[in-house]
């Protein structure tokens, strides 16, 4: 099914997802991914991708409780669900498999 | 105080929440405000707001918009029986408000119908045409080298004769040609008959169907004559013609062919079709110019596509074709272009057009001014729904609690206006059928334009009209009525704020006054003007003068015959009527000093000079002030003058003898290679209208001028009698043509006929705007008095005096009315000044007394509808009023 392929920025956001823990809700997630990768995430790009997560069934959400900071909104928790960290398991073996299979790879001169 | 935290535009939230998925809002909202805060922090609040803005805007994506909610919307249509039962008691229960917003809709809707009539005729000119879509007029636009370009709507033979092989893409062309003129004779009788030349592809191109003859044939020949049934009738008394000859003048025509009569709107007219050809064969072959490629005045061409054709390849032909003929052209460019059939009434102004033409322009400002006079009745229902708000909002709190959501409310108050609104437009309806009875005939040209029938079209324009009104009008106090509080209306309904939207409600009247203003000052101004008009100076005498038209006959006979009715005191003659309009002029050469042959000549000047041609008795009749010299004296031939009279303009402008009238007499100037000596010169008069400034006028001597006028002088009693005798002397003069015979004072109010048309227009306008605002504000006093009346009795009881309480109650009105008034008057005054008679060289200066007059009669009226009910307020008795609570 085409649907649950994993593209690059969706794996992000969902290890971003299982790296926060509890505290994963969007806000966070951005700020994480930008401390990650050192470009900006933009709410808006990040916000569909957890809609689309959570379409596909690998990513579960739930709504938090109600705190004065937000203007008195809940906020959206995510976790990563049970096809979530298959999809993130075999995304990890996929390209471990193809590693071992370079021969000589080495970054010598190329940084 | 400290300042409250900025907050992000509420708008943009009310946005979020009117578009985005409930299931998303929450947490989406709360996430873009923790955003904005950390913006506030960083970039400052007003960067925040932006950035909130915009990031409201970007979330507008296919997964987060709310899908239709069903039940909501189905429920309107279950609703819509109970809406219109509670609209229906509602109606009845408060009949003076009903009474107000109906009629002020009707009213002010028939104005907006005409205008939909008039905007529909102009939109289906042409429409009878089998091919409309694929017809095309061939424009011309003619340069003379450092001149503005003329754009025309006529074009040249040469064009037809290039059309046929030299530009690709055309299926067919016809060429048509205004000017035959002629006397038919018919056996023993004689009609004069006005024709249109065409060729034979006529029929092919446009859609003018024949009842009798070969439509692809009837035109070929020289000669051939086809007529319209109503011409056939009028010639033969029937229709079956075909075959019949025609004669005019020397040359015998045949009826190849018996057409229907030409739909009204239609851009085209004709009595008679003659075939092109003849014009070849009478006057084409013997005239050089008649197919050059810059005689581009009298022909019209019109061209068919074919179906799947575009005009880009004939552009390109035709550039290509006028810059090959242009080649031949001395200092001027010939160039052609494409004006599709469905533009010629609705289009740019172009010369030599033929048909009624409105520019867009026009209908925009005709449908600016119903558009102003419908919004003031839509403002009168916003204002009395809002105002009357504490009545129903028990209902709406009912309505809210058993389970109506906002938008319920919404769609109820909606439907409401919105039904209001058809129901004034049956009535709207009738006032409409007695409003184009007078539109109608406003203008003797107005029913040649129009004809303001019912279509389709225009039926269903009507009905999107008066649900637009409703819409419109119901959609503020929809607002109003959709944001209030169930519970609070239902523990109190006192407790709803009702004066809220008061600065509101004072706008709209202020808005509605200052509108109403505006326009009975412009037509009290513009009528004083208008009679200005009518009554200028111009110089000369245009009492008891009647103007008859000649047909090209000789009027010796005539004059003398006219001269001896005794109500005639005399008779003169002249090429033209001045002061209509009307110009004609030539070129004057003026050399000083060539009147003495011993001096040299030196350097001579030219100017253009405004000219009529007239006999020895027009001076007297018309009264022109001479300020040197005398009369024409000689009586010669035509060519053979030697004398000329002119104004002082003429000295001024070719600087005739240092401008001293008593010398210029016997200076020589040139005209038309004649060489003529002033002996007279006449006190400046009025040539054109007024809106040109006196320019050089001269007048020359002529016996006889058959295309001109005979100026009679009429004795003032008995005219009618005079008139007969007149008419019958015409009779056996010329017994083709009718009498047209027209006093000079109705002549020049013909000639400000425009001006006097708009000052009827606007006025009945105002007289529209001034009943809906006065309606409205009666309403709205109705309403305030109503509701204060237990306030009224109060401070009676503590002894307040009727005088102090009807002066408390008006007192707010009166500042409305007067805030109105400082809009209304500054503004009408800058129209005229800077704007309307701008045009005019010479005009009346701006009547106070005609600004203030109508302000003052509308503001008696407005005060009289205030005191009368704020009087009957104040007298009521406080016992009354309070004993009830």
């Amino acid at each position: 099914m085409k649907g649950t392929n994993l593209g690059e920025f969706e794996e992000l956001v969902l290890l971003t997802i299982a790296a926060l823990g509890t505290e994963a809700y969007s806000v966070a997630i951005c700020d994480e991914l930008e401390r990650y990768t050192g470009r900006s995430a933009k709410l808006g790009v990040v916000h569909a991708v957890l809609n689309r997560l959570e379409e596909k069934g690998l990513a579960k959400s739930h709504l938090g409780d109600a705190s004065a900071t937000r203007g008195g909104k809940r906020k959206r928790f995510y976790e990563v669900s049970h096809a979530g960290k298959v999809a993130l398991t075999r995304a990890k073996e996929l390209r471990e498999a193809i590693w071992r299979n370079i021969p000589g790879f080495n970054l010598e001169g190329s940084i | 105080m400290k300042k409250p935290d900025p907050q992000p535009p509420k708008w943009a939230t009310s946005f979020l929440r009117w578009y985005c998925r409930p299931r998303l809002l929450e947490d989406l909202e709360g996430d873009l405000y923790e955003y904005f805060l950390r913006n506030v922090r960083e970039k400052g609040p007003g960067r925040a707001r932006f950035v909130y803005m915009l990031d409201v805007i970007k979330f507008l994506r296919p997964y987060t918009i709310r899908k239709i909610e069903l039940l909501t919307f189905i429920t309107h249509f279950m609703m819509i029986g109970s809406y219109f039962k509670t609209s229906r008691r509602n109606l009845v229960r408060n009949k003076l408000f009903s009474f107000i917003n109906i009629v002020g809709l009707a009213v002010s809707m028939s104005v907006g119908l005409l205008v939909i009539a008039i905007v529909n005729d102009l939109r289906s000119y042409d429409d009878f045409h089998e091919k409309k879509d694929r017809i095309y007029r061939v424009i011309t636009r003619h340069q003379d080298d450092g001149q503005p370009p003329m754009d025309l709507a006529s074009s040249s033979v040469r064009v037809a004769q290039r059309l046929g092989g030299d530009v690709p893409g055309i299926e067919d062309f016809t060429i048509i040609r205004n000017g035959f003129s002629g006397d038919a004779k018919v056996g023993q009788n004689t009609f004069p008959l006005e024709g249109t030349y065409a060729d034979q592809s006529f029929f092919k191109v446009l859609t003018f169907p024949l009842i009798a003859g070969n439509p692809a044939t009837a035109l070929k020949e020289p000669y051939s004559l086809v007529l319209t049934e109503k011409t056939a009738l009028k010639l033969f008394g029937n229709t079956h013609v075909l075959g019949q000859t025609v004669r005019f003048d020397t040359l015998d025509y045949q009826v190849t062919g018996v057409a229907k009569d030409v739909p009204h709107l239609s851009h085209i007219r004709f009595d008679a079709l003659i075939s092109f050809a003849t014009a070849y064969a009478t006057f084409g072959k013997k005239d050089e110019g008649f197919d050059n490629w810059d005689n581009v005045w009298s022909n019209y061409i019109y061209v068919t596509l074919p179906k799947s054709g575009n005009t880009a390849g004939i552009q390109r032909a035709f550039n290509q074709v006028s810059k090959e003929e242009n080649k031949a052209l001395y200092r001027k460019k010939v160039t052609l272009s494409l004006q599709p059939l469905k533009d010629i009434a609705l289009g740019g102004k172009l010369s030599n057009n033929t048909g009624p033409r409105m520019t867009p322009l026009m209908l925009w400002i005709l449908g600016g001014l119903a558009f102003v006079i419908i919004l003031s009745a839509c403002f009168n229902y916003t204002n009395l729904s809002v105002a009357r708000s504490l009545r129903r909002s028990r209902e709406v709190g009912v309505r809210k609690i058993i389970g109506a959501r906002g938008s319920h409310v919404l769609g109820q108050f909606m439907a409401e206006s919105v039904m209001i609104a058809f129901l004034a437009l049956l009535f709207s309806f009738g006032l409409y059928l007695f409003l184009r009875r007078e539109f109608l005939a406003l203008d003797p040209h107005i029913p040649e334009i129009f004809t303001l029938g019912l279509s389709v079209r225009s039926v269903l324009c009507f009905v999107a009209l008066a649900a637009f009104t409703g819409l419109a009008a119901g959609f503020l106090p929809a607002v109003f009525f959709s944001k209030i509080n169930a519970l609070s209306v239902m523990k109190d309904a006192s407790g709803i704020k009702i004066f809220k939207h008061i600065g509101l409600r004072r706008v709209l009247i202020v808005a509605q006054y200052a509108l109403s203003l505006i326009f009975i000052a412009t037509t009290l101004v513009g009528y004083s003007q208008y009679k200005g008009f009518l009554n200028f100076d111009l110089g000369f005498n245009t009492e008891n003068i009647l103007n008859i038209k000649l047909r090209g006959k000789d009027a010796a006979a005539l004059k003398k015959e006219l001269a001896e009715i005794p109500g005639v005191k005399q008779v003169s003659q002249s090429s033209m009527v001045t002061s209509l309009g009307s110009i004609y002029g030539f070129t004057m050469k003026y050399q000083p000093g060539a009147a003495s042959p011993g001096n040299a000549p030196m350097a001579g000047d030219s100017a253009l000079v405004w000219m009529n041609m007239v006999d020895e008795n027009y001076l007297p009749i018309h009264q022109h002030q001479l300020l040197a010299g005398k009369n024409f004296t000689l009586r010669p031939e035509k060519g053979k003058e030697s004398e000329i009279i002119v104004n002082q303009q003429v000295l001024k402008r070719l600087n005739i003898a240092g401008r001293d009238p008593q010398k210029a007499l016997g200076q020589v100037v040139e005209v038309d290679g004649q060489k003529l000596a002033i002996v007279g010169v006449l006190k400046d008069f009025h040539y054109g209208t007024m809106e040109n400034k006196i320019e050089p006028v001269m007048f020359r001597y002529s016996k006889s001028e058959t295309w001109g006028y005979l100026n009679l002088q009429i004795a003032s009693k008995d005219v009618e009698s005079t008139m007969v005798k007149i008419e019958s002397a015409w009779k056996r003069f010329d017994p083709v043509h009718p009498l047209k015979a027209n006093f000079y004072d109705q002549q020049i109010e013909e000639a400000y006929s425009e001006f006097s048309m708009m000052v009827k227009t606007i006025g009945f306008l105002a007289f529209l705007a001034i009943c809906i605002a006065s309606l409205g504000l009666f309403g709205m006093v109705v309403f305030t008095t109503e509701t204060k009346l237990k306030e009224i009795s109060i401070r009676k009881v503590l002894g307040a005096s009727e005088p102090g309480l009807i002066y408390l109650l008006c007192r707010g009105f009166i500042t409305l009315l007067a805030i109105a008034a400082l809009i209304a008057l500054p503004a009408t005054y800058l129209l005229f000044d800077k704007v309307i008679l701008a045009r005019f060289a010479y005009h009346q200066p701006i009547g106070v007394a005609e600004l203030l007059g109508g302000t003052l009669a509308v503001m008696l009226l407005a005060l009289v509808m205030i005191g009368s009910q704020t009087a009957k307020a104040a007298r009521s008795n406080p016992a009354r009023v309070l004993k009830s609570d």
